[in-house]
This record gives C-alpha cells, structure tokens and sequence, in this order.
C-alpha cells in the first residue's frame, strides 16, 4: 500500500511535466472565476502562485486535487493531468487523487487526535494497520517535516499542544504520510511568524528533492525565496509564468512588473 | 440619563436580575423539597398534652398557628384508634404540655406509626416482663420476631418463586402443546407429575413458612395510649421501635439514618405510605438507561444523515422544523402513541408470533419495561438530534478537507474525525434527554408503570432482564403517595422525600455524564467543540 521512500539521490524523469493545467474556465455560479488558464508543473520543482486577493490563485490550487468538488454551483471546463491523465475525468477515482496529491493549509488543522494518530491517519484509512509499518512511517514523516526531534517524547500528546509552526510542520508529515507525488500548499505561512515561517520555507527547500510543490503565497519575498517557477496571476488569469529568476528581476509584462514593485495589489 | 442608557449599564443590570431570578427560583424549590423531605425520618420529641377538658393526646407538634384562634396540629399516629393521623388542638385550651420520657414511637406493619407507652410483654397470654425490664424484652423478643419473619419471606420469596415460576412454566408448556395439538396422554401425565411433585414442594414449603411465622404469633405487647385505654399489638406487626424523649443526639441520628436505610433499600408497605421505594428507584434508573441505550444511536445516526449527508434544501429544513415541533408535543400524546404502536401493536404482534398459546392473556402486549424505554426515547430524540447537529456544525472545515485531502472518503471523514470530534456535544444532548425522560410520569402511566410491582425487571431468574414486566418510577411514586394514597396529608412527607430522590438520582445520573464528558474534551482539548 505504501511505497518505499523515495530516494533522492535519483529523481524522476523530468522530461514531461508533472501536473498540466490546460485551458481552464472555471465558473462559481455565474461568476467566472478562472479565465483559459494554462500551467505546467515540473518535477521535484516548487511552483509559487502569486497574486492580489481574489486573484484566483487559491481556487486554481484546489483543482489539482479537486479539493472545488465540495463546493456546490461550480463549473469547470479544459483539463488538468497528472501523468498524462486527466484528473477530471468521469473514470478517475477522487479518493486516489488525493492520496497522490495531498495538501497543507492555510490554517493548520491537526485533527483533535494525538500526534501519532495525525500522521498515522493517513496511512490508516488506506488501509495500513501494522503498528511496526505505521511507527516507521510517523517516525520517517515527523524527521522530513523537521519536528521529530521535537515531539519524540510525546507522540501520544494532543495535536493541539503544538505551537502554531509546530502545528503546521505536523500537517506537512500528515501529508507526507500518504506517499503523495504532488503536495499542494495554500499560503502555508500565513499564520505564521517570522521565525516559523523560515523553518516550513526551509522544510520546502528539503521536501522538493522528494516531492513537486505548487504553492500559493501572498508575500512575494517567500515566492522569490522557495520557488523555481512563480505564476502571477490577476483577475482570474495568469498574467505570466517563467522562472521564479525572469520573473522578479526582468518580467515580460508591464502589470507583472507593477505587482512586484508594489505599485497594487 | 442619555449616558447611562447609552453605556447599556442598565441593561446588564437587567440581564444579572433575570438570571438572579431564575437562580433564585431554583434554589427555592430545591430549598421547599429539602427542607420537607430530609427531616421526614428524624425521631421528632413527642409532646403530651392535656386539655382543659381532661382530655389527653400524645404526639409529635407539627404546625403552631397564631391567627386569632391559636392553634396547634399535632400527629397523634394510631390512625387504628383515632381514626385520622392529625388532630388540631386550640392553645388555648391547653392546661399542660410536657416531653415524658417513656413515651414510645412504634412503627407498625399496618396502620402507620403507634404513640403511647409500653405496660407490658406477653408470651402465649401470661405477662412475662412488666415494667421496666419490659423495654429490654421487648426489644430481644422483637428482633427475635423479626428473624423469624425475615426467613419465611426469604422462603417465599426465593424457594416458593422459584417452584411458582416452575409450575407456570409447566402450565404453559400444556398449553402450548395443546395449543399445536402435540399433546399425547404420556406427555400430558409426565407434565401433570412433574407440576403435582412441585406442588407438594411448595406445599411443605409453605408449612414451613407457616411454622415460622407460627412460632412468633403467641408474642404481644401491651401499651397504653394517651387517655389511659390498652391496647395490644403483635409483636411480629412491629418493625422498629423507639422512645425518642430519650434519645441522645447519636441514637436520634442511629434511628434516621437506619429510616433511611429502609427507605432506599427497602421494599413500600402500607400502600406505598411507608417503606422503601427500592423497586422505584431501580425501574427509575433501569428505564432511564434503557431509554438512553435506545434514543442516543437513534438520534446521533438521524442527525448524521441530516446534517453530513442530506441535500441542504428545503425539504431538509422542513424535516427540521418538524423535528424542533416533536419536542413540544405534550408527552401524553407520546404515550398513547406508544401505548397504541409499542403496546398493542408491537407487542401483540410479538404474542401472535412468539406466545400464541398463552393468549388472550397478553405476554408483549401490554404495558412493559420495554415499551415505556422506547416511548420516551421517542419523545427525548428530538433533543438528542438537535444537540448532535449543533455538535457536528461545530466540528470546523478545515479539519474535514484536512481528512479528505489524504484521500480518506467521506464515511472516514465522518466516522473518524466528525463524529469523534462531536462525542461531548452528543454526550451534552444525552444528558439533556437523561434529564427530561427520567422526569417523565405523563406517557409512563399508561406504557408500564404501576403503583406496585411485584417483582423487578431484573432478576436471578432465567432470562434475568424480564423487559416485559411491568415497573415502578419515583415519578408516578410521588403521584400515587401524594394523590391517590389513603391518607394524603400523613403521606405529605413522604412526597418530600420522594422528589428529593429523583432529583438526586436524575443528578447522579447526569454527573457521570458530565464526567464521561468532561474526559472526551480534554482528550480533545483545545479543540472549540
């Protein structure tokens, strides 16, 4: 049920992308919410998505794992693939997805469980009950989120006893849990302080040798920190996607180059 | 003025008052129900008292009035001689009141408590103690009565139950042969025996039982009352007997709390007046569980579908609503509903089914146990769907995506981290129903409660919880002492006494709730739920 860790020493063929997104309109109701956007998303990279408020930037996330499915009144068109497949295809099973794409939130939330049982859960309801398997897997899980060290002792405590960044860091183990190729983060630090904060965008740095991240951020320091790629989009579309290096010191577009600089948003 | 209105001082002045209101209301009537119920079992001082006209009484002065025509009421007991248990006597026409210490209280199997003083002790009609050695054999006399008496009720009950309970189960095994038409002669005759060999056992039983009870018969006392008349009783009729104008503070105190003894453990005489109300508090609690054994899973699994699954429309709205109304229904309605669906339906259906041979006399289809549990989990559920719903609300977003984005389906999600997150919300609604279906008389009177039953729905005999009997309840106790008992005002006391211990047991029951549910939320702790 659970592969093997992955090793970092031998990526995978990075040749085609990860996730593609292609031509997606999106519509919440009558609203539209998403205008023809088209990303890909490499391999073992970290993808940041920025933009203003309302952008669009978190609901484009949560098509990756079709997190949007729970919402009612909402329409989607184009096709996001992940390995060649379309994800929103009528054959594709929703609860295998999200094993393969797992995701941190905005706000952390531990579920009100110990922290053995977080980053057991996953596992668990895949259908692992061997307790040697399960220790193994909290164990490896809690050291690549960088938290072992600190809760070893109490991983029968509640989750709830964590510090916020601690907390957070639990999440990202949680989601590791599970074995996912993609991992999707929603503005991870955002309720964070600067000091945890440093912590989870080093973790980022760490988890990309093993894992394909797209991340959503506001703060466009953090964007420019931790990814190789960043996506600015505004209004519902994507303005311009390069190279996290183009992108912040020499952007295509006019509107980009405003948004970095300040000048709204 | 502007001011004080503005800053809403006034206003919280107003929400502390109403709130000290209610408070205050509360502690009253827990005050009124204490106040009269604790002191029911104290030996009170017994005062003798002379009128101006030569006549005398003994008694315990319960109420002193001054109107214009003072005047006190004193219980004078011997309800056999007098008639009633209370007299009211005008001061002023009092020539003397004193406290002599040989006044004696004895408590009577019949006829409720005895006042007056002890002359002497018989055995078989010659006096064998007089005077004072008489208190001390009395008292040996009367325990040696009361053991007697003790081993034949323990034969009746347990040997001669037993072989009752044989002898109807053999009867019925004719019946039921007859019934399918598979009753030869050798069969009928083997039964016939077996019932006959356990009638002579019952029979020799008996005997000994009679013997028993035989050898205390010959035992009397004789006392003499307030004016001077004798009067003789049984010692096998006399259960305690005290003289409390002697008493020390320990012995008043020995004598209340062996009262109370009686009073929860024991089983009621004298039509419920006197006695124990042991069968009442155990159909009480036995029922309350059943109830809640029965309307928890029922309205957590209503609310789950309602809440997690159900498209939020206005249908579900609607069934909402309705749910809300249910809770309003008066609870008579619930209980003819049961008496109709539960009772007759169910239960005859049952006796069809199961116990054809035994009808027209019904086995399921009357009133139970069972029957009265389920008509009031119907008539709590509406609370415990509603407070599973608050609960399930409370359980935040962000931990449900949580548990899907690892790729568990909704049933996980639900079954491992809503509902656990919800259990002290759940536990809350539980708590809520505990109190309103323990409380409950209304629908109970006619879906299984009676005013005396004779035997517990759990006992030592095979299949030990009988579901189907009928059963007592504190509730329908107070009604029946306090409305429908032979002499209300000398049962008055005993209502007290009675509501204080249904409170006390609805409180009981609802602390360990609260503390089930006070471990779930530190265990959850932290959590807003």
């Amino acid at each position: 049920m659970i592969a093997e860790p992955k090793n970092a020493t031998t990526p995978r063929e990075s040749s085609s992308p990860m996730m593609r997104a292609v031509d997606i309109e999106m519509y919440y109701g009558t609203q539209h919410a998403l205008k023809n956007v088209s990303m890909d998303v490499a391999q073992n990279e970290v993808t940041a998505l920025i933009g203003p408020s309302g952008c669009g930037k978190s609901t484009f996330l949560r098509l990756f794992n079709r997190m949007n499915d729970l919402i009612e009144n909402v329409r989607i068109e184009g096709e996001i693939t992940l390995d060649g497949k379309n994800i929103y295809d009528k054959s594709t099973d929703v609860v295998e997805l999200r094993k393969k794409v797992g995701m941190i939130f905005q706000k952390s939330n531990p579920f009100p469980k110990s922290l053995y049982e977080n980053v057991a859960y996953g596992p668990k309801v895949n259908g692992e009950n061997n307790k040697a398997r399960l220790d193994e897997i909290v164990e490896r899980c809690l050291r690549k989120a960088a938290l072992w060290e600190e809760v070893k002792d109490r991983l029968k405590a509640s989750a709830y006893s964590l510090s916020g960044g601690q907390q957070q860091r639990l999440c990202i183990a949680r989601a590791m849990a599970v074995d996912p190729e993609v991992i999707l983060m929603d503005e991870p630090c955002s309720a964070l302080d600067p000091i945890a904060t440093q912590k989870i965008e080093d973790l980022i740095e760490e988890l990309k040798h093993d894992f394909t991240i797209v991340i959503v951020t506001h703060n466009m320091q953090q964007a420019a920190r931790v990814s190789d790629k960043t996506a600015f989009m505004w209004m519902g579309e994507l303005i311009e996607f390069n190279n996290t290096k183009k992108i912040f010191t020499s952007p295509d577009k006019k509107m980009t180059e405003d948004y970095i600089t300040g000048r709204f948003g | 003025m502007k001011k004080l209105f503005k800053s809403g001082d006034i206003f919280l002045w107003f929400t502390a008052a109403t709130l000290g209101a209610i408070i205050m209301s509360v502690l009253g009537l827990l005050f009124v129900v204490s106040l009269n119920g604790v002191g029911v079992f104290w030996p009170a001082s017994l005062a003798e008292i002379s009128l101006k006209n030569g006549s005398r009484f003994i008694g315990e002065i319960t109420v002193e009035e001054n109107s214009e025509s003072p005047r006190i009421q004193i219980k004078t007991g011997n309800r056999d001689i007098y008639g009633t248990d209370f007299k009211w006597l005008p001061s002023g026409e009092i020539n003397s009141l004193s406290y002599p210490e040989d006044i004696m209280l004895v408590e009577r199997r019949e006829f409720g408590p005895f006042l007056g003083r002890l002359i002497s002790v018989e055995e078989d009609g010659r006096t064998i103690a007089s005077g004072n050695e008489a208190w001390n054999t009395l008292d040996n006399l009367t325990i040696r009565a009361q053991k007697l008496l003790e081993q034949k009720s323990k034969i009746e009950k347990y040997e001669i139950g037993s072989i009752n309970s044989e002898i109807e189960r053999l009867r019925l095994e004719i019946k039921r042969l007859k019934f399918y038409g598979e009753l030869d002669s050798s069969r009928l005759n083997a039964l016939d025996h077996a019932i006959g060999q356990k009638q002579n056992e019952y029979t020799s039983l008996q005997k000994t039982a009679d013997d028993l009870a035989g050898r205390t018969s010959g035992l009397m006392a004789t006392f003499s009352i307030a004016d001077g008349t004798t009067k003789k009783i049984h010692l096998d009729k006399i259960i305690r007997f005290a003289d409390p104008n002697r008493m020390g503070i320990f012995e008043k105190w020995f004598f209340y709390f062996s009262k109370v003894g009686e009073y929860l453990f024991d089983e009621p005489r004298e039509s419920n007046m006197e006695g124990g109300v042991f069968p009442a508090i155990f159909g009480t609690v036995m029922m309350s569980l059943l109830m809640t054994i029965f309307v928890v899973p029922f309205g957590v699994v209503a609310a789950l579908y309602l809440r997690e699954y159900a498209h939020q429309g206005w249908l579900v709205q609607l069934i909402r609503i309705a749910v809300n109304n249910l809770a309003g229904v008066p609870s008579i309605v619930f209980g003819i509903f049961g008496l109709g669906f539960f009772v007759y339906a169910c239960g005859g259906t049952l006796d069809h089914w199961l116990y054809p041979e035994r009808l027209p006399s019904p086995t399921w289809g009357t009133g139970g146990i069972l029957w009265a549990s389920l008509t009031l989990s119907l008539l709590t559920v509406p609370v415990v769907i509603v407070a599973t719903e608050e609960a399930l609300t409370s359980v935040p977003k962000g931990v449900r995506d949580a548990s899907l984005a690892l790729g568990a389906t909704k049933w996980q999600t639900t079954w491992k981290i809503v509902l656990p997150a919800s259990t002290p919300g759940i536990l809350t609604g539980m708590i809520l129903a505990m109190a309103r279906g323990a409380g409950e008389v209304a629908p109970l009177m006619i879906t299984g409660v009676v005013k005396l039953a004779p035997n517990l729905p759990l006992d030592a005999n095979f299949p030990f919880f009988h579901l189907d009997r009928k059963f007592m309840h504190l509730g329908f106790h107070i009604y029946d002492v306090g409305f429908q008992s032979p002499n209300v005002e000398a049962a008055k006391p005993m209502v007290f006494m009675t509501a204080l211990l249904l409170i006390t047991i609805v409180l009981l029951l609802n602390l360990t709730a609260i503390i089930i549910r006070a471990r779930l939320r530190k265990k959850y702790q932290g959590s807003t739920f």
